[in-house]
């Protein structure tokens, strides 16, 4: 008797896949002008900014460097850099 | 109860028997009446089910693929075209290893269109994965429902199966039918217990991507477990027969073998058939037999084998035929037999197809015409007016 | 000038998104987001069933998986009939109150070969949330086009080339089939407006019936644009009227957004894309764009959106 082979997966096992290798510019998060909006949290599409109290980063195993946090930030507090590894 | 019903009466009592959860099924002749008394069951409250009235076959086949996948004991019936329009969903469902049951009115496929009784349809999904069952008359298909549920379930083998039936030949005729009592089906066939659900209680993800990495091992894995099928479908039938008495055979049926030199090879209500030609035969004191074969997939080489251990001859009457090969139930004993010490002579005649009446006499003439030698893939009773010949 | 600046409550931690990182969508898809802000508002309570596309090739090779709620995945078509028969499993078990069910599928799964089974289940009324990820063509097997591709677009089933301007078949109206099954709720919705969104997911998820979002997501790659502009294009497509968004409740618009004051030509939103790169380069290209800025005034006049 052989037990059937369901191939099926936990939550989360993504996160062995780290993008963060993707990418070639990554954010700066200037922590000047930041208020707390969180814009740059709701429109990762890769879920991966965290934070709290104005000071919030990217998660770099998994930032892809899209850049869409930059561009919606309403106070200019982000800056897409060439990434220097 | 003894009651004198229609063949897919007796599938839907034993459905209903079976205490399904979700039932979605499409119409097509000549599966309609199952359906159709299962709604009036419902109608009326004998049935609590959740029944869904669906847009094709496709989506009743995705409906009882979802009702599986989160845990439900789910059922669908089609034919044919319905059972081809289901062809995506029914690898998708043993693939991702959901057992449920699917009642198979047996149907030729069109093109020409016929509505009448052949295997044409059923033999098309003999690669999916599907365990099939072939029913030979109305009472074996009141036994056989909770039977097919209880393998499919089986958490070895967690995959679907189908209850296999005659188009009109058992779909629309009247039997006097046992109907099981149910409290020895809920005795025999208790509530389903998935290997896997979607739960929000714990989530998985189902139908994932397999890249070349991990696709092989999970056919191997199917492999395995339709070999591991051919003792749970053995045993399932022990156990019915143990509690009701009755058997109509586990992976095969013999009939009048013990002393036979030849034997009679057929699926379905065909079987009865030619009981009643053996028995002709017999009385003129002709030594033949009958090899019924209930479980199609997976083909019980090896029980087939023992029980023509001491045959001259197979003689297969066949409702398919796999065009540019021959027919297919012919093939499939011919390489069962294949490089094994002991081969009986095999000949196929392909009968029945698009609900060819099949009188026992042309089963007979067949018979003598081979003549104790082989001969293959010989279409039985063709017109020759029609062939312009 | 003084600043008065109340004390806010301090906002709580960031929790992981119930579609988690590491899934292998390109940079800046647009479809990504828009899953991930929709089973955010749709919560851990949730059952989602997905067709064949970006959405769940990206998310679930094998061993990996970014969904953290249980998740399914059957065939290209049929993501909408699976979650029937969750509905059913559920509602026979008695289990059916306090889970939500999302169906998904791209456009080519939801409005050409899943059409059948949507209507199916429309018509049905089933408890499901159905949501279309529309970012204008098949994306995940190379740009072909379907039936939700606009007027005009290059797709590489559809191209431009010397004796075409691409696509030359209209969107197919999907809001207005699906809410002729005069179901309780059907919207249209945009990654561009996050918050709009996941506003309308709360809404729908209250019917105890069939709801839709036919969810317009701009496509990097696809679409041929710089990742960085996903939003910016979304938004773009709704100020110039092209992507109308509107509400619907059994068959009637109940609500619309307007664009009185953001109105901008179709050129806004086309130069920046690729993919209509072929409408600017010739006489021929200017007056098509005629066309697609009428297809936008026929839209703004439909739905009152000035």
């Amino acid at each position: 008797m052989s037990k059937p082979i369901l191939l099926t997966s936990s939550p989360g096992t993504s996160k062995v896949n780290k993008t963060g290798g993707w990418r070639t510019l990554v954010p700066v998060f200037k922590h000047d002008t930041c208020n707390d909006c969180r814009i740059c949290v709701t429109v990762c599409p890769d879920a991966c900014i965290f934070g709290q109290d104005n000071e919030y980063h990217p998660d770099l195993d998994f930032c892809k460097g899209c850049g869409i946090c930059a561009y919606e930030c309403p106070v200019d507090d982000i800056d897409m850099v060439l990434e220097v590894k | 109860m003894r009651k004198f019903i229609e063949g897919s009466m007796a599938v839907s009592e034993s459905v209903k028997l079976c205490r399904p959860d979700v039932v979605a099924a499409y119409p097509i002749t000549p599966q309609t009446h199952i359906v159709e008394f299962l709604s009036q069951m419902v109608a009326d409250g004998d049935l609590k089910t959740e029944f869904i009235n669906v847009e094709s076959e496709f989506g009743a086949a995705s409906i009882v693929l979802g009702a599986a996948a989160a845990g439900a004991r789910a059922y669908s019936a089609t034919s044919a075209q319905g059972l081809l329009l289901m062809g995506e969903v029914i690898f998708n469902i043993a693939g991702m290893r959901l057992p449920l049951v699917i009642t198979i009115a047996n149907r030729a496929v069109s093109a020409p269109i016929s509505i009448w009784n052949d295997h044409s349809d059923a033999v098309i999904f003999r690669d999916a994965g599907l365990i099939m069952l072939f029913a030979e008359d109305a009472q074996e298909l009141m036994d056989m429902h909770p039977q097919a549920y209880k393998i499919a379930e089986n958490p070895e083998i967690s995959l679907p199966a189908s209850v296999n039936m005659d188009g009109f030949i058992l779909t629309h005729a009247f039997e006097p039918v046992d109907i099981l009592d149910q409290k020895l089906v809920d005795d025999f066939l208790p509530p389903f217990e998935p290997v896997y659900k979607l739960d929000v209680d714990n989530p998985i993800t189902m139908g994932l991507l397999a890249e070349p990495t991990w696709y092989m091992e999970t056919r191997y894995k199917l492999k395995e477990t339709m070999e591991d099928a051919l003792s749970i479908i053995e045993k399932v039938a022990d156990e019915f027969k143990e509690k009701t008495g009755r058997y109509y055979g586990g992976l095969i049926d013999t009939y009048r073998m013990e002393d036979a030199e030849t034997a009679f090879v057929a699926m379905g209500s065909l079987v009865g058939t030619i009981k009643d030609v053996v028995d002709t035969l017999r009385a003129k004191g002709e030594k033949v037999g009958v090899l019924k074969i209930r479980s199609f997939r997976p083909f019980p080489a090896e029980k087939i084998r023992e029980a023509c251990s001491n045959l001259k001859q197979l003689v297969v009457f066949d409702k398919s035929y796999s065009l540019g090969l021959g027919t297919v139930l012919q093939e499939e004993l011919r390489s069962c037999f294949y490089n094994r010490k002991h081969q009986p002579i095999i000949s196929g005649f392909v009968v029945g197809l698009g609900g060819r009446d099949v009188p026992p006499q042309s089963l007979i003439d067949a018979y003598r015409k081979t003549l104790g030698k082989e001969i293959l893939n010989e279409f039985v009773d063709l017109n020759t007016k029609v062939l312009g010949g | 000038m003084a600043e008065q600046t109340k004390k806010r409550k301090a906002k709580p931690p960031i929790t992981e998104s119930l579609l988690t990182s590491g899934h292998r969508a390109c940079a800046g898809c647009g479809e990504a987001l828009g899953a991930k802000l929709i089973m955010d508002a749709a919560g851990p309570n949730t059952i989602v069933t997905t067709c064949t596309g970006c959405l769940e090739v990206f998310s679930t090779p094998y061993p990996e998986t970014a969904w953290r709620m249980p998740w399914i995945h059957s065939l290209f078509e049929n993501s909408s009939a699976v979650a029937c028969g969750i509905d059913a499993a559920l509602r026979a078990k008695g289990k059916r109150e306090g889970i939500n069910i999302i169906a998904q599928g791209g456009d080519g799964g939801t409005a050409d070969i899943g059409i059948g089974c949507l209507s199916g289940m429309l018509e049905r009324n089933q408890w499901v949330l159905y949501v279309c990820y529309d970012n204008e063509a098949y994306m995940n097997t190379g740009v072909q086009r379907s039936g939700l591709t606009p007027y005009d677009t290059h797709t590489s089933t559809s191209p431009a080339g010397k004796q075409s301007f691409g696509n030359p078949i209209a969107k197919k109206p999907l809001l207005q089939i699906v809410a002729a099954h005069n179901i309780p709720f059907a919207t249209t919705a945009t990654i561009g407006y996050p918050a709009d969104l996941q506003l309308k997911v709360k809404k729908a998820l209250k019917e105890k019936g069939a709801t839709f979002i036919h969810l317009h997501v701009p496509c990097p790659l696809g679409w041929a644009y710089k990742t960085e502009e996903t939003i910016e294009i979304a938004r773009l497509a709704v100020q110039t009227g092209l992507f109308p968004i509107v509400e619907m409740r059994y068959g009637e618009v109940t609500r619309v957004r307007k664009i009185t004051k953001e109105r901008k030509p179709v050129e806004e939103y086309l130069k920046l894309q690729g993919r209509y790169r072929h409408l600017f380069v010739s006489e021929e290209g200017k007056k098509e764009l005629e066309k697609i800025q009428a297809i936008a005034d026929a839209n703004i006049e439909k739905f009152g959106l000035v």
